[in-house]
């Protein structure tokens, strides 16, 4: 008897998660399905109907999409964002979380701290002054802006992450490589950034997907020919209903990567967006 | 370990510093420790500590710039009305949000436990974690539209609703005005003159298209010829119209055809005494009615417009429905969250508690809840500072003419400031308020991490 009702709530319960499941899968199906049809069939049905008329699938809005040169360029204009706004994140906070971690200069802990206290900052109390203080340096509009800026808000969260991590090394294994004459540099690069490994994947896959699906600062610092992806696409919004052919595939590429970048690197993935959320 | 420490020994007692130089040495050190850290300094410097800066003094000065107003912005923010919404809006998302995705997650958690396909289940969750607000912005304006032909959500709704409620089949038909039939201020059609039993009457309907008609719909001719018996009122509802034109209104026509399905009432004394369906031909019969005069009456279900959703993206929806979206994002993030907290419950509490017979619901209520009550804290304060400053959803999500009512304050910042309202003294008072509000709960979160890290 118990191992009969056992088995039912088991089975009511696998019911309930296979429902979960299929509703959290049906959004994105919807994207890609509707990425793959003509505005003039979406005007007409759901993206459902193609389960009755598979004809109108095709890959037409993405070859369209391949064509059009301002998608393409936002394209990269993403990769060229995120790549380095990742890569100098990681170099400079790791430089700094070391300096704070391991090296000796006055006022160190409480510089630390006030470094900690920036995690609050949020996004939009910078946007209004570093755009007065780009548009005097001519950086305003331009990549390179863009990306100094994610590097700047990136940082307090890195530096943070970063130090916490290498404090952990034994202090031993540093003793010993300074003993051996080895000089800071050569600590950090052949002792520090190694060990430091697991670490510095889970900061720089959240870093990569924050800058990579940022909305807000490239649409106030990037001009349109820097504009990523998301802004490029964010402009076609107002008629939602006939550039649908265009946002629908438009959307699923710029999800594609983070989403491979995901199920190629989950367990760093998750503990990178666990630690990345205290931001 | 005693290589190191006879290293050491070794090498320290040639060395035997002098002053001047193990002076120079930790300058040197200082120096390289100031180099690796100096990079971060500076960038935090120039754009973190100086805009906030910034941005606190210059909320304290008017829309240009000029004029020093004090605290002027700030009291402002609770008058102008748009801004106020937006500080209700980020209110109910502050309480909503966290506490569904929260509770959300806790259920989830518990349940994945329990199959086999956890990992699986875990991960197609935590997906929507990697994609974009702006991609699951459009996803959502999809999803959310509110045409049921097209919008998947609506689909949904008006599927489920007409499994309980059939609807109308005849939402366009009328009757032809001085064919017997008058129209109630309700929709629904009665009879003008009176109907007792042993007489027949044919009612006619216009308005149908002949594509619009049910497919078993069958020529009312035969049926509205028929006598009706002594105790019995019968008749015919028919779509007074024959394709192709010829017939005569007010007459069933050989090729005018009865409408199947519609409900009729026998009504006496204003009160419903027999109900009955019409059949494939349009007829309908009461049998055993008491000797007396009838009305006869269509009710208006027959005549009601379909049900065609829920308009999610109307101005009083419009804040559910983005939550709605961001709960699709966040949810695996909560559930695997709280899923690591479970895993590190005491085991064996478990399993005594199930020994002395307790029930899976006394189990969770009485002691998987209590134990994991700092992990739910740390998911629910980390889910209020993101919810504080989310942006991109509402501003996508929400259609041009409702975005004023959907707004929350990073979006009425954006918008103050650079989006037309082009008042950065009020944007920057408001870029200050977000601060003032992140702080408690990054507060918290920072103490929390650096105890994990101990």
């Amino acid at each position: 008897m118990k191992t009969i009702r056992r088995g039912l709530s088991s089975a009511v319960v696998q019911a309930f998660l296979v429902v979960i499941g299929l509703v959290w899968m049906t959004p994105l199906a919807g994207l890609f399905l509707s990425s793959l049809r003509s505005a003039e069939d979406t005007a007409k049905g759901g993206w459902w109907t193609v389960f009755t008329d598979p004809g109108q699938l095709s890959f037409d809005n993405y070859s369209a999409l391949l064509d059009n040169s301002g998608m393409t360029q936002a394209f990269w204009n993403t990769v060229l964002i995120s790549v380095p706004a990742t890569v100098l994140v990681v170099v400079i906070a790791a430089l700094a979380g070391y300096a704070f971690a391991w090296l000796d200069f006055p006022g160190r802990d409480s510089v630390f701290l006030v470094v900690v206290a920036l995690l609050v900052v949020p996004v939009q109390i910078g946007l209004l002054p570093v755009a007065k203080l780009f548009g005097q340096l001519g950086l305003f509009g331009t990549i390179p802006g863009v990306v100094l800026f994610h590097v700047a808000y990136g940082l307090p969260f890195a530096v943070f992450l970063l130090r916490n991590y290498f404090a952990e090394i034994p202090k031993e294994m540093l003793e010993a490589a300074r003993m051996d004459g080895g000089s800071e540099w050569r600590i950090f690069t052949r002792l520090v950034l190694p060990v430091g490994r697991p670490a510095i994947a889970s900061l720089a896959i959240f870093q990569f997907l924050w800058v990579w699906n940022d909305m807000l600062v490239a649409l106030l610092f990037a001009d349109s020919s820097s504009q990523p992806l998301t802004v490029a696409l964010q402009s076609q919004i107002r008629q939602f209903g006939s550039n649908i052919d265009v946002l629908a595939p438009g959307a699923f590429l710029s999800l594609v990567i983070p989403v491979v970048v995901f199920f190629a690197f989950q367990r760093h993935f998750v503990q990178g967006v666990m630690a990345g959320s205290v931001k | 370990m005693t290589t190191t420490v006879v290293k050491e020994a070794r090498r320290s007692s040639p060395a035997r510093p002098d002053g001047a130089r193990a002076r120079r040495s930790r300058r040197r050190g200082r120096v390289i420790a100031l180099l690796f850290a100096l990079p971060a300094l500076l960038l935090l410097g120039a754009l973190v500590v100086y805009p906030v800066l910034f941005s606190i003094g210059r909320s304290l000065f008017d829309a240009s710039g000029d004029t020093f107003v004090g605290g002027e912005n700030y009291a402002e923010m609770f008058r102008d009305p748009t801004t106020l919404k937006a500080i209700r809006n980020t209110a109910i998302w502050v309480v909503v949000a966290p506490t569904l995705l929260t509770g959300l997650g806790l259920i989830l958690a518990v349940l994945v436990e329990k199959i086999r396909w956890a990992t699986a289940f875990k991960l197609l969750l935590f997906m929507p974690m990697a994609v974009s607000f702006l991609a699951a912005g459009i996803i959502f304006r999809l999803a959310y539209d509110e045409d049921p032909d097209k919008g998947v959500l609506n689909a949904a709704v008006v599927s489920i609703h007409d499994a309980f409620d059939e609807g109308s089949e005849y939402p366009t038909a009328r009757a032809r005005d001085g064919q017997g039939l008058n129209q109630q201020k309700d929709g629904s059609y009665v009879t003008g003159s009176p109907v007792s039993p042993g007489s027949a009457t044919a009612l006619s309907l216009v308005g149908v298209a002949p594509k619009d008609l049910p497919a078993d719909a069958r020529p009312a001719q035969q049926a509205a010829a028929q006598e009706a018996g002594a105790d019995e009122v019968r008749g015919v509802v028919y779509l007074d119209f024959t394709p192709g034109g010829g017939g005569k209104p007010g007459v069933v026509d050989s090729r005018e055809s009865g409408l199947p399905g519609m409900r009729v009432e026998a009504v006496q004394g204003g009160k419903t005494v027999a109900s009955t369906t019409t059949a494939a031909d349009g007829s309908f019969r009461f049998t055993g009615l008491k000797d007396g005069s009838y009305t006869l009456k269509l009710p208006k279900e027959n005549f009601e417009q379909p049900y065609d959703g829920i308009s999610w993206l109307g101005p009083t929806l419009v804040t559910p429905a983005i939550i709605g979206a961001y709960l699709w994002i966040w949810t695996g993030f909560a559930m695997v969250l709280i899923g690591a907290g479970l895993s590190t419950l005491p085991r064996d509490a478990l399993e005594a508690a199930r020994m002395d017979g307790a029930n899976e619901w006394q189990i969770f209520r009485k002691i998987t809840v209590p134990l994991l009550a700092p992990v739910l804290t740390v998911v629910f304060v980390t889910l209020v500072i993101n919810v504080m400053k989310v942006f991109d959803l509402v501003y996508i999500i929400a259609p041009g003419p409702v975005q004023e009512d959907a707004t929350v304050l990073a979006t009425q910042m954006w918008l103050v400031s650079f989006g037309g309202g082009n008042n950065q003294g009020l944007g920057s008072a408001l870029g200050v308020l977000l601060l003032l509000l992140v702080i408690p709960a990054m507060v918290f979160n920072v103490r929390r991490f650096r105890r994990s890290q101990r």
